[in-house]
């Protein structure tokens, strides 16, 4: 595994690896070293935010590479969500066009696989959901949209993802949930958290 | 109870913020200035981190339903004595002009604001929308009985704002030209007037890159300064994005993140490595 440590202020290091799974795996391990603050992953990099009177980047940068790869160890890895999804997203039908099958296919496919939170961002609880098939890796529409009502189901570029609240957003949408992703009643708030793994089930 | 009678251009609870949840997609958001906001509790006895108001460029006026001890720190307004407790009896009337100098000030409350918490904080996230909504004419503000410790009278004057950040190169340095680089640290830069608490957008020259194209969306911190496709740099602030696809040539120092937060529109400022 490759992996390159870059300088984030005096109080961050971020590390560059090769995939999110990486990053996750490097996460687990990130978290349990000393004098570390907090752990944000993203899609190939991981921010390591410590508490510079308890340790430094150097000796985050030793257990980061003490690091041989394997399967993610973030703490909710084992938790699987299933998802039910309405499949009629105004971009429905326009994805399948553009990818050049029928919308049952593309309904097929995009619930046909285990996805799993790489990160989240954007907003709260928003998860960017790794795994989707290379086929349906499609463009964001040109234009945001101005308002996606909360659980909207999209994807866009290698991600799926759903719209924990109403927000502006430019992914194209496919459907929809009834599934709470956001409560701060709740902890954590987020229902989707690096590392949990998603199956979307149409109904 | 506090009665807002004018919020000024912009006034909103905050306190030390949401850290800890940017997994989750949250920001930090809390005082843009810590240091003031932990002088303000500091000086009325409560906890450093307790929810006060964060003032913009003056223009707040309160109206208090009851006797309460109040501290401004932060930047110094016309109409309230800067560093020092000061009770006022109930139904006086509070207007804070507009500061000489600096940004934000911060009107801390003995027993703090009493402000519904989410995740923890009863910061105004302006990005994601947590917390209290920004204030209002005519909101009320319950006051709150958390008491850490006396009254500790007055403080020190006011520093004045500094204009010249340090910054630690990278993450994405190797993203730009040599020259670019040498121009951040050489040369002024203007505060715009779009700037906010997501992030403080500069003018000067344009940081040119060597590379095309967009970095996989990254961790940030406050403190990144951001370089989005017209080379103009954004200082991230404390509710800025926790994600983000342009890349960050170069990040303040902790240390000097408070003095940032004191930069108003058309202010000059310079980077020093």
């Amino acid at each position: 595994m490759s992996l390159r440590l870059l300088p984030y202020g005096e109080r961050a290091v971020l590390a560059e690896v090769d995939d999110a799974a990486a990053v996750l795996g490097l996460g687990g391990l990130a978290s349990n070293a000393r004098g570390v603050l907090e752990v944000v992953p993203a899609a190939r990099t991981l921010l390591v935010r410590f508490d510079p009177r308890r340790t430094t980047a150097a000796a985050i940068g030793a257990v980061l590479r003490s690091f041989a790869g394997g399967e993610a160890t973030d703490d909710p890895a084992d938790a699987v969500v299933d998802l039910e999804v309405h499949y009629d997203g105004p971009d429905l039908a326009g994805v399948a066009d553009e990818i050049g099958v029928s919308v049952e296919a593309l309904i097929r496919q995009h619930s046909g696989v285990d996805y799993t939170v790489a990160f989240c961002g954007f907003a709260p609880g928003f998860a960017y959901l790794s795994g989707l098939d290379p086929a349906l890796h499609v463009g964001r529409l040109a234009e945001p949209r101005t308002e996606v009502p909360a659980g909207s189901v999209g994807v866009a570029g290698e991600f799926t993802g759903v719209y924990p609240r109403s927000s502006p957003g430019g992914w194209r949408l496919l459907g929809r949930t009834d599934a709470p992703l956001w409560d701060t009643a709740r902890e954590p708030p987020a229902l989707l958290t690096p590392g949990t793994h998603v199956r979307f089930r149409p109904r | 109870m506090i009665e807002i009678l004018e919020p000024g251009s912009y006034a909103s609870i905050q306190d030390g913020g949401r850290p800890g949840y940017g997994r989750l997609g949250v920001a930090r958001s809390g005082a843009f200035d810590r240091a003031a906001l932990r002088l303000a509790n500091r000086l009325v006895g409560n906890r450093p981190d307790a929810a006060a108001i964060e003032v913009t460029l003056g223009g707040l006026s309160i109206r208090v339903h009851d006797a309460v001890t109040l501290a401004l720190t932060g930047a110094a307004c016309p109409g309230f004595d800067w560093g020092s407790a000061t009770t006022l009896r109930a139904g006086a009337v509070l207007r804070l002009g507009a500061p000489p100098q600096g940004l934000r000030s911060y009107l801390a409350v003995r027993g703090g604001l009493a402000a519904t918490a989410e995740l923890g904080s009863r910061s105004t996230d302006t990005l994601s929308g947590l917390g209290p909504a920004p204030l209002r004419s005519g909101d009320q503000l319950s006051v709150g009985t958390d008491i850490a410790d006396d009254v500790r009278g007055a403080s020190a004057a006011p520093d004045p704002v500094r204009r010249v950040l340090r910054v630690i190169a990278g993450p994405r340095d190797d993203w730009f030209t040599p020259a670019a680089l040498a121009l951040l640290t050489e040369r002024a830069w203007m505060v715009r007037p779009e700037s906010n608490r997501v992030g403080i957008r500069l003018d000067g020259p344009g940081l040119e890159r060597v590379r095309p194209g967009e970095l996989a969306s990254e961790p940030t911190l406050p403190g990144a300064l951001q370089v989005p496709p017209d080379g103009r740099p954004i200082l991230f602030g404390p509710d800025a994005p926790v994600t983000g696809g342009y890349p960050v040539i170069a990040v303040v120092r902790d240390d000097d993140l408070d003095a940032a937060a004191q930069l108003r529109p058309g202010d000059s400022i310079t980077f020093r490595r």
